[in-house]
């Protein structure tokens, strides 16, 4: 990029003329920051409107931590009672309240902005949690964990666990009759661990529920200790992204060993800022003109009330749902005296543990069944993997019931049905739907995939008929170019694990075989049914048998597991 | 579909040699990759007009963004909130529009900026194994190796690292300890087992705290319950945490619609077909507050398990296992209704020695 010739390089830095190139040459001197601009300004970085997921993730984070620091600058996290004396709402002036509700009253009426920065701070925790989720799914479906990125799936899955933690600590605070409920919900539902849930429950409220420590103590997890692990871990999943460089989309001339995109300075520097204060933008439309969590509605907490139609925020609806789906005679078990709340704890504790460790495990047991050890920079296109996107949209699909079924007395009473039917409708549904999802998603894959094979082998449909000599009618295919071709050719079906015989070549029973049947057993759920992709060959078998049109099936037939065979040497 | 199947995989595993269609190809048996598509110029690269006009666009964001603060600040100024939702509703709408175009502004600005007129040709980097090469790696493993080797702990001293990593895993109780003993209280957890009832304590309405009597309570009608206590007592915290496990809902059925009564002994706890019963669901611990007039069915709002109160509130829907427990209830001399005792059982969500 330099004009200087050779023969000068060795003379001393010019001196700086302008004030930045001033301002910067004083920086350098005094910590060689030139060093960081050299690897980082002209950085490549793949250019795909997926890869922004994250990016809104982590400006709602940016938006959460500025609006969360104006509500602090407002908010009293103590449980000391007092008579409210504001004016408005009138509904609550002259009722016994907690300091906390009382100053969330008070930022909201009488402090400017106040109930934009609440409603902006809420909205952005649902964005967070949304765009979290929403990045998780275009990672898992493309691959994107796989080696050397297993790490930084984890350091994700952390986060989003503690944007939920985040998340519950968050709307817990004001201390109002729906985030009370909730907190003795979780109540509930610590009190039903064995052994130490009562103890846990002590411990958490210092004493019994709900005591006066809980908001103080929620406030400096919300504020202090959540954060700053969010802050820490965020600041390694960027880091990671950076040291391994991003993943990209395939295509031509992207491959494991490179990065095709744009430099980080400009283009990059100006989108992201753009996006940043895109995401600030609808948020701040969001403050402004949506309502979210009146908490002067539901009044001070109060043990006995409740409302009907109560939900958590979305993000915690799938544990309200899994609560509300289980059925309860019968579950309770009582052991040497000791009572066991099976009711309470598969669905709390047991569901999330089932969702969670599938997706903190399903990296290493992929590279497991596929004996996979190579570095993956170039991602997937989900069809190609029909296994993992099967699994995938079975999880959603879980996700999703459990969801419907934290909402269904809303559903009941907007759709005017039963509300034990729907219930009913759901506890079938989360053992059915799921298995449905997964196989349907994997037939579509399958058949994506053959899509894809035969336009290599025929190319497009051309709408052109051609009519021969003797009658015959023929369409003319275009074939596709040679872009179009590399992105439907250009990756590994991998066939099943293969293991070594029982028995060695003396009849000797072989150590460990037991396992590997085990392994073998699974690799072939994940790479039975596949599709390899079309080889130069079978396109030239294609086009040497005059119109593709024209193979019989037993020909044709022969072509596809003769490729199928070919790739698996690979 | 037929046509296309893939083959079974029983076969293409047992394969061992390569069919024809694969036998001829060698380096050829994948499509050489085409490379990166050649680069498409946009409008704004080769008409002088649009890359003008982009200019001119991008400008007029930015000024409208400044413009959106300056509303913000008008809105600030000229709109104060007067203290009524709908006065606060109006400032928080107009604060947040002005923010909104202030912040959007930026944002499209910079977008527009980066896709009409930055550069937008692709480059291509390299990319490093991850995993440290050649001599770095020795070097590391070397230094590793010496440092450990310095620390002299390596393959002896079995005690020293023993007292080392000893210290180091305990010195956290010292810690732990004061601060564990301290955040639950009293550890008195058999304070869930009772309520503040006692034997005699009259019934009074939430919230007013007026007592009840029994001939003010008519068929169907449903009281939310609490202990009589003083006025001071119900500001405290002690109040709410004790009003917590002892809310009651009280229900007057036509004493031939009441199928069982929960009494073991056999003497009757309600009291001319009004029953009682913990208010706090069995479940995880919402208030069960919805009851029904026709079926006697209590529901609670929260995850729906459902209570019959003619038949000892009996669990008949939803994820509770246990009925409701009952309070027993009579009448005093004047008439009010009170509490025979405390419940028999502990109320609320099971734990793990409930029944100890």
């Amino acid at each position: 990029m330099s004009t200087a010739t050779p023969d000068t390089k060795r003379e001393a830095p010019a001196t700086p003329t302008t004030t930045v190139g001033k301002a910067a040459d004083y920086l350098d001197q005094r910590t060689s920051i030139g060093l960081a601009v050299k690897e980082f300004a002209r950085k490549v970085f793949p250019d795909h409107w997926s890869f922004m997921l994250g990016e809104i993730a982590l400006f709602s984070f940016v938006v959460l931590i500025a609006s969360g620091f104006f509500l602090t600058m407002f908010f009293e996290p103590s449980m000391a009672l007092e008579t409210y004396e504001g004016e408005h709402p009138a509904n609550m002036h002259g009722q016994l309240m907690s300091v906390a509700f009382a100053s969330t009253l008070d930022m909201s009426f009488e402090v400017r902005g106040g109930l934009l920065m609440r409603q902006i701070h809420h909205w952005s925790a649902l964005i967070f949690m949304a765009s979290i989720v929403v990045h998780m799914m275009r990672v898992f479906f493309t691959g994107a964990f796989r080696k050397p990125r297993e790490i930084n799936w984890i350091v994700g899955l952390i986060l989003m666990i503690l944007g939920l933690a985040a998340g519950f600590t968050g709307y817990s605070l004001p201390d109002d009759v729906l985030s009370g409920n909730g907190l003795r919900i979780t109540d509930g539902v610590v009190k039903s661990i064995p052994v130490v849930g009562s103890f846990m429950s002590y411990m958490i409220f210092g004493g019994e529920f709900p005591g006066h420590h809980i908001v103080p103590r929620l406030f400096t997890l919300h504020i202090f200790v959540i954060p700053g692990i969010l802050l820490a871990l965020i600041a390694l999943h960027l880091f990671l992204m950076v040291l391994q460089k991003h993943t990209q989309y395939p295509g031509g001339g992207r491959t494991d060993k490179n990065v095709v995109g744009y430099p980080a300075m400009p283009v990059y520097v100006a989108k992201m800022t753009g996006n940043f204060f895109i995401v600030a933008g609808v948020l701040a439309l969001m403050g402004a003109t949506m309502s979210i969590n009146n908490v002067w509605n539901y009044g001070p907490y109060d043990p006995s009330p409740v409302t009907a139609g109560a939900q958590p925020d979305w993000y915690m609806l799938f544990l309200e749902g899994s609560l509300r789906l289980m059925p309860g005679p019968g579950w309770e078990w009582v052991i040497g005296g000791f009572t066991l709340s099976m009711n309470v704890l598969i669905p709390a504790v047991v569901v999330p543990g089932i969702l969670f460790t599938f997706l903190f495990v399903y990296p290493f047991l992929e590279a497991r069944v596929t004996k996979d050890d190579e570095e993956h920079h170039v991602l997937d296109r989900p069809r190609n993997k029909p296994v993992r996107t099967g699994l995938g949209v079975a999880f959603l699909t879980a996700f999703i019931i459990l969801a419907l079924a934290g909402s269904n007395d809303l559903i009941a009473t907007h759709f005017a049905l039963s509300i034990n039917g729907i219930t009913w409708v759901f506890r079938v549904l989360i053992f059915v739907g799921p298995v449905f999802a997964y196989y349907i998603t994997k037939r579509i894959c399958l058949g994506l995939q053959r899509k894809d094979r035969e336009l290599v082998l025929h190319g497009h449909e051309s709408g052109r008929i051609v009519r021969f000599a003797n009658g015959e009618y023929i369409e003319v295919h275009t074939p596709l170019d040679e872009q179009e071709r590399w992105l439907r050719v250009n990756y590994e079906a991998p066939a099943p694990l293969e293991i070594a015989p029982k028995t060695d070549a003396r009849g000797v029973k072989r150590k460990g075989y037991a396992s590997d049947k085990r392994w073998q057993g699974l690799s072939r759920f994940f790479y039975e049914d596949r599709v390899a992709p079309v080889s130069p060959a079978e396109v030239e078998a294609a086009h040497s048998h005059g119109e593709h049109d024209q193979l019989n099936g037993s020909e044709r037939q022969a072509v596809e597991a003769g490729a199928g065979t070919t790739s698996r040497e690979h | 579909m037929s046509e296309n199947q893939n083959p079974p995989a029983g076969t293409s595993k047992d394969v061992t040699a390569a069919p024809e269609a694969g036998t001829a190809v060698g380096p050829a048996d994948r499509f050489p990759d085409p490379g990166v598509p050649e680069h498409k110029k946009r409008l704004t690269d080769t008409d002088p007009h649009a890359a003008k006009r982009a200019e001119r666009t991008v400008t007029i964001l930015f000024v409208a963004s400044i413009l959106g603060t300056i509303g913000s600040i008008v809105a600030y100024v000229m709109v104060p909130p007067d203290g009524t939702t709908s006065g606060v509703r109006l400032s928080t709408l107009l604060l947040g529009l002005g923010l909104t175009v202030s912040l959007l502004g930026i944002g499209i600005a910079g977008i527009h900026w980066a896709k009409a007129l930055m550069g937008d040709r692709e480059f291509v980097q390299e990319r490093h194994t991850l995993a440290t090469q050649g001599e770095d790696r020795e070097t590391a493993i070397k230094d590793l190796n010496e440092g450990l080797e310095d620390s002299g702990v390596v393959g002896r001293r079995g005690v020293l690292k023993g007292a080392f990593f000893g210290a180091l895993a305990l010195f956290p109780i010292a810690i732990a300890v004061p601060l564990i003993g301290s955040v639950g209280g009293d550890w008195n957890i058999s304070q869930f087992k009772h309520t503040m009832w006692k034997r005699g304590m009259r019934l009074a309405i939430d919230p007013s705290g007026r007592p009840i009597k029994a001939s003010d309570v008519t068929v169907g009608s449903v009281f939310h319950v609490v202990p009589e206590t003083t006025e001071a007592y119900r500001e405290t915290h002690d109040w709410i945490t004790e009003k917590s496990k002892a809310v009651v809902l009280m229900v007057r059925l036509n004493p031939e619609d009441l199928r069982t009564d929960q009494s073991p002994e056999g003497e009757t706890w309600s009291h001319e077909g009004i029953v009682a019963y913990s208010k706090i669901c069995t479940h995880v611990g919402c208030p069960v507050a919805l009851y029904e007039q026709q079926t006697h069915h209590l529901l609670c709002p929260c995850h729906q398990s459902t209570f019959d109160i003619a038949d000892s509130a009996k669990v008949v829907f939803g994820p509770a296992n246990r009925r409701l427990p009952q309070l027993p209830i009579t009448v005093d001399d004047e008439g009010y209704l009170v509490a025979q005792d405390d419940f028999a059982e502990p109320i609320g969500p099971s734990f793990w020695e409930r029944l100890k």
